[in-house]
This record gives structure tokens, C-alpha cells and sequence, in this order.
């Protein structure tokens, strides 16, 4: 027997737990400029702010299921801080982070999660898509948006999200069969926040890595520690450059832990061991980021009680524009159904407009 | 201008559409060097390369999924499912995904694509390749669902469906391919979707079919005319949006229905013409509405087929029974 073909995966983490730089590789730019890495950690905390008046919204019937991404915060921002304005975000439903990073307003994330279809009307995101619901569909959708950006020969670039229970999915491997064949320029990322609902990796995958399930798609791929944003957005800016000049397609994995409930309908402790909590929040990104800009005298306690105001304004004015929205008339249902609606279904327009207005 | 049969019109059309629109390219299983399994697509990637007639991995899901992601960007894909047997893995985003994303982004992006598949039994063919479902993509709202019934319809339809600004499923049915020619003349002039067609007047009885059984239909309304039966028959070419009021002047006319499809009888879209004209035409009736359908079974493999298969003399059996009523 000979061996035809050798794999391995690689790891990134530039920062640890304890907010100190561990890799041998020098940093990235960004990483060695300050004020950028107090921006990227600002939203974070954006993003952990927005979850918990999320997450009371609707404990208090003013919202309805809300997926928070506590704990993941690093991941979202850190690629989502990778695209350019003229890239296309195509998200998954825990995407916030980068959905926010590209454009997409904290209202119509809320207007969405509120049971509201115009929060899919970014105004300043024109050509992303909305939430996927169906797990894996998005992957799919991303590699058609770079087909024809391939097609047309511009220098843009697509990314889209999963979590790790999504590459169970066949459209996941469809996808990124196609996108190995074709070599289209999207970057996939799988969030691993080590929990599909209540089904851990073991009961997931065989695999050592989910990374590795690039390699059957002959794509290149990383694993990198999603709770180091520094290591997420390198990977991610540098799959970008390589997605953009037409290197094609890249896998990266960024691990991470679910600090909260799947979603707001969800209750954690029914399946998560004791003490995986504790021992998750020593390791979460917001705190390994600000332990870094206190080392460098770059953070203060002021800093952070004055920044935590200044979000807690920010999301408010969102909440406030979410909830100020009124609910939709009825014949929305019908108005954005077709360019234009059938003469049969006329009728049943004008009968809900009736019942409407009863 | 040549004398064509349907798939020759379908693959016409195609490359008239092309040919005039730049953002129109053509993607499925085989489409490319073979010209697709019944060659819808043949010669069209030696005319506009493998950048627009696109031959992709064996991934149904993928193919849906990636015309989506195309379409959203302003690309008019043309997809082919090689057969209907084989579109359930792509329902996924058919249903989740093409069908709804003009609607839940407001008309922020919307979808101009078609998914084509050859569908409908009586070739022989094996298991999974000869099923009649397309009452189960026009219950959706947010898909067209447009059948040609022949070449001249097969042309102006599959033009109309890829310049549709919406997502259209386009059912091509196969026993018809080469039935019948049609002298086309190429000048890109598409035919309505949202209208039924009326392909023989008649007073004394209603006949509404679509796709292959129109030529049973057609043949059973001869029948019936040396029987001094005076048959109107209607094809309803695009089975979603349904255009009931040309069926409901038609039975108001004749006082008489009878449905004829290929399909099993339950939950059909035979069930939703015979229930709109009883909703909305039952006073002009003279006699109960009428159905020849597939039986509720399974479609046999080929031994059995012919057995499933309504015949012209079942539609005029029924046909004769209606006008009999009293």
C-alpha cells in the first residue's frame, strides 16, 4: 500500500485566555494598532448588551424567540469586521454579530426576531440575505452569490455562517463540494459554540475537527480559537483577500462555548454539565480582550463604565424604533408575494383588508 | 421556420432567451457535452460556452440552492431536475427559500429563476421517473407552476417563464416530447402565464386538462363529437396561479365539468378546479362535476403503467355519463 494523499489541520490562537499575545507569528496589523482593537471590542460588547435586552424583551412578551450568541461574540464581529461593504453577508440565525458589523441595523434584527418580515428589508445591506431558518440552507445560497460574482468578474467576496450541528446537513457538503469544483469565492465559517441545541460533538461528528470536513471538498480550511477575535478576523481577512483575487473557498472553524441558552425558548441546564459554565466564562472573548487593553493601560474602569452607557443608550434607541414600529397592515401578506399578484388572489387581499378593519 | 416537437421548442426557447440576455445561463445535471438526459439543452453549451451552460455535480439541493444565491444577484438561472422523481432533496429550498424570498425581505431581493424537470409516466421508464406531483409545488404560493402541453406552448411559455420576474417551475411532460411537431417560428414571442387556453369550442360539456392528457382529452372531444357530443376543451397550461375564470365562462357556458389529469385523484389539483366551480359556478351546473384521474396509489413500474394511466376511452365514458345526467 502506498498513501495517495496526507492531510492536516492547523490551529490559530494569537491571544489566550489570560489577554496575553502566545503565538510565535507576529500579529496581524490591526492587532498592533490599539485603537482598532478597542473599537472590535466595543462591539462585542455591543452584541452582549443587545442579547441581554433581547433576551428581557422578550421574557416581558415584548419579543418573540431570540437566539442570543453569549460567549460568541468574537467570531461575529471578528469576521464580520472582515468584509468590505460591497461583500455579501449571507447569515445564519445566531448571526447578529456580523450581521451588525455589515450594515444591518439592531432595529430590524429586533423588527425580525419581533415576527416582523420588513427587519429582512436591510437598508443598508441591500444585497445580504436574511436569516436562514432551515439549518444548512444558507451555504448553499452563499455559493450562488459567488457564482455569479465569478461570473461577472468582480473583485467581491461571500461569507456565510453555520453552526457545527449545520455540517451534519447535506447542503452544507453540497456546498462546499461546489464551491471546491467551481472555486468560488466564499468563505464558510462554522461557529463551534460546542452545542446543536442539547447534542454535543460526540453524538455530531466522528471527525477530530470540523475543519476537516473541507478536506473531501478539496478546500482549504482552519481551525482557529473563536474566543480570540484576533485570530478570527486574521483568518477571516486573509480567506477574504484569497476569496476577492479568486483563490477560491475557505473553511474555518472558530471554537467557542454557547455561554447562554440555544435560544429564549430553550433551558440549558436540562443537558449541560456541571461546571462547564465556570469554567467557560474564565475563557470567554470579551474578558481576554479587556485584560490585554487593561495591560497596556489602554482600559480603564471609566472606560468601561462610560462605554456600557453609551451601549445601553445605543441599543435603547433600537429597542425603542423596534417597538415604535406598528404592526404591519394585513395586506402586507399579499403585497410582496409575486411582482404581482394574481387576479385569483385579489380577492382574498381584499377580504383580509376587510377583516382588517373590523 | 422548421417544424419542431416540444423539447426542441423548450431547448428554442432557451437559446433565444440567451441569446438576447446576457444574465440568462443555464445549469442541471448533464446539461453541458450531452445536452441534458433528453436533450433540452443539446448544442446550447457549443453556442454559449461552459460559463453559461453549466454542468454541475450530482446535487439536486445544490442546484436549487445555488440558483437562488444566482438569482438573488440578478442572474435569470434555468436549472434543471433531470427528472421530477429527483427534485424532493431541492424542495428544501424550493419551498423554503425560492418561493419566499421576495416575501420576507419585503421585495428586497427576488428570485427570477426556473427549475425545469421532466415529469409524467407512459415512456417506460424506471422507478421514481414517471410520477405526476405538481399539485404539490402549486399549493405553494410564491412558485408558478406552468405545464406545456406542445411545442408552440412549450416555446412561448418557457420565454415567459425566464423573463418572470418570480421563481417558475416549469413542468415538461415527457411522453409528449416528440409526440407532435409544430411549425415555430423563432421570434421571441412569449405566451401569457396566468391564462388557461381553449383549444376546441364546444356546448355541451367542459373538458380541463393540462400537460400530456390534453392529447387524450383532445381525442376523447373528437369521440365525442361523431357521438354528437359537442366537447370544449380547455388546457390549463399554468397550473399556478390558476386562471379560474376562463374555466368558470366555460362551464357557464356548458353547464358540465369534467376534469381529466394524470395524477392520483386525492388532494389534487383536479380537486381545486372541481372545488372552484363548485364554490363559484355550481349554479350553472347541470350535472355533477367529473373526474378521470390516476388512481390513489402509487405509480406503478412500467409493467402496470399502462393500467394506471386514464385513457381516451375513460374520458369519454365519463364524459358521456356527465351529459347523460339527469
Amino acid at each position: 500500500m502506498t498513501t495517495v494523499a496526507k492531510f492536516e489541520i492547523n490551529y490559530l490562537q494569537y491571544m489566550d485566555e489570560t489577554g496575553t499575545f502566545v503565538s510565535k507569528e507576529v500579529p496581524p496589523a490591526f492587532a498592533q494598532d490599539i485603537d482598532k482593537l478597542k473599537k472590535l471590542y466595543r462591539d462585542m460588547c455591543l452584541i452582549r448588551v443587545l442579547d441581554q435586552k433581547a433576551y428581557a424583551l422578550q421574557r416581558t412578551g415584548k419579543m418573540g424567540t431570540y437566539p442570543a450568541a453569549t460567549g460568541q461574540e468574537a467570531i461575529g464581529v471578528g469576521f464580520g469586521s472582515a468584509l468590505n461593504k460591497e461583500d455579501v453577508l449571507v447569515p445564519y440565525y445566531r448571526g447578529q454579530a456580523s450581521m451588525i458589523q455589515h450594515g444591518i441595523r439592531m432595529e430590524e434584527v429586533l423588527l425580525y426576531w419581533g415576527g416582523d418580515e420588513r427587519g429582512c428589508d436591510y437598508q443598508d445591506a441591500k444585497e445580504d440575505f436574511p436569516i436562514a431558518v432551515p439549518i444548512a440552507t444558507q451555504m448553499l445560497h452563499a455559493a450562488g452569490v459567488a457564482k455569479a460574482m465569478q461570473m461577472r468578474g468582480e473583485k467581491r467576496c461571500v461569507f456565510t455562517e453555520i453552526g457545527e450541528g449545520g455540517t451534519s446537513e447535506g447542503d452544507f457538503y453540497e456546498a462546499l463540494n461546489v464551491a471546491g469544483i467551481w472555486n468560488l469565492g466564499v468563505v464558510f465559517i462554522i461557529n463551534n459554540n460546542q452545542w446543536a441545541i442539547s447534542v454535543p460533538s460526540e453524538i455530531q461528528t466522528n471527525c477530530e475537527t470540523y475543519a476537516q470536513k473541507a478536506i473531501a471538498a478539496g478546500i482549504e480550511c482552519i481551525q482557529v480559537d473563536g474566543n480570540d477575535i484576533v485570530a478570527v478576523k486574521a483568518a477571516a481577512e486573509k480567506a477574504a483577500e484569497k476569496a476577492r483575487n479568486g483563490g477560491g473557498p475557505t473553511v474555518i472553524e472558530c471554537i467557542s462555548l454557547r455561554l447562554c441558552d440555544h435560544t429564549t425558548a430553550d433551558d440549558a441546564t436540562r443537558y449541560r454539565p456541571e461546571g462547564e459554565l465556570d469554567e467557560g466564562w474564565k475563557k470567554e472573548p470579551i474578558l481576554r480582550l479587556r485584560k490585554y487593553l487593561e495591560s497596556k493601560n489602554a482600559w480603564s474602569e471609566d472606560d468601561e463604565k462610560t462605554m456600557t452607557e453609551e451601549l445601553t443608550k445605543e441599543v435603547q434607541q433600537a429597542v425603542d424604533n423596534y417597538l415604535n414600529t406598528p404592526v404591519d397592515s394585513p395586506e402586507a401578506m399579499f403585497d410582496s408575494l409575486y411582482a404581482e399578484l394574481p387576479e385569483r388572489t385579489l380577492a382574498q387581499r381584499e377580504l383580509a383588508i376587510a377583516r382588517g378593519a373590523k | 421556420m422548421a417544424a419542431i416537437t416540444l423539447i426542441e421548442a423548450v431547448n428554442l426557447a432557451m437559446a433565444h432567451e440567451m441569446g438576447v440576455d446576457k444574465d440568462v445561463v443555464l445549469l442541471g445535471e448533464d446539461v453541458g457535452a450531452n445536452g441534458g438526459v433528453f436533450r433540452a439543452t443539446d448544442g446550447l453549451q457549443e453556442k454559449f460556452g461552459k460559463e453559461r451552460v453549466i454542468d454541475t455535480p450530482l446535487a439536486e439541493s445544490m442546484i436549487a440552492g445555488v440558483s437562488i444565491g444566482m438569482a438573488a444577484q440578478g442572474l435569470k438561472p434555468v436549472a434543471e431536475i433531470q427528472f421530477m422523481g429527483f427534485i424532493f432533496p431541492a424542495v428544501d429550498q424550493i419551498i423554503c427559500h425560492a418561493a419566499r424570498m421576495r416575501h420576507r425581505t419585503r421585495g428586497r431581493l427576488h428570485l427570477p429563476m426556473v427549475i425545469r424537470a421532466p415529469f409524467g409516466g407512459g415512456i417506460h421508464a424506471p422507478e421514481h421517473h414517471s410520477e405526476s406531483t405538481e399539485a404539490i409545488f402549486a399549493h405553494i404560493p410564491g412558485l408558478k407552476v406552468v405545464i406545456p402541453s406542445n411545442p408552440s406552448r412549450a416555446y412561448g411559455l418557457m420565454l415567459a417563464a425566464i423573463r418572470d420576474p418570480d421563481p417558475v417551475i416549469f413542468l415538461e411532460p415527457k411522453r409528449v416530447y416528440r409526440i407532435e411537431k409544430h411549425e415555430i417560428e423563432d421570434n421571441g414571442e412569449e405566451y401569457p402565464l396566468g391564462v388557461c387556453f381553449v383549444d376546441r369550442e364546444g356546448t355541451d360539456i367542459t373538458l380541463i386538462s393540462w400537460g400530456a392528457m390534453l392529447h387524450e382529452t383532445k381525442q376523447a372531444a373528437e369521440k365525442l363529437a361523431q357521438a354528437g357530443i359537442s366537447a370544449e376543451v380547455i388546457d390549463v397550461a399554468t397550473v399556478s396561479p390558476l386562471d379560474i375564470d376562463t374555466i368558470l365562462e366555460s362551464v357557464e357556458k356548458t353547464g358540465r365539468a369534467c376534469i381529466v389529469q394524470e395524477a392520483p385523484k386525492a388532494g389534487a389539483l383536479g380537486s381545486e378546479i372541481a372545488a372552484e366551480i363548485a364554490e363559484k359556478g355550481v349554479m350553472n351546473l347541470l350535472a355533477p362535476i367529473g373526474r378521470v384521474s390516476g388512481y390513489d396509489t402509487v405509480m406503478p413500474y412500467y409493467r402496470l403503467e399502462k393500467q394506471y394511466m386514464p385513457k381516451v376511452e375513460h374520458i369519454v365514458e365519463e364524459a358521456k355519463r356527465i351529459v347523460e345526467y339527469r
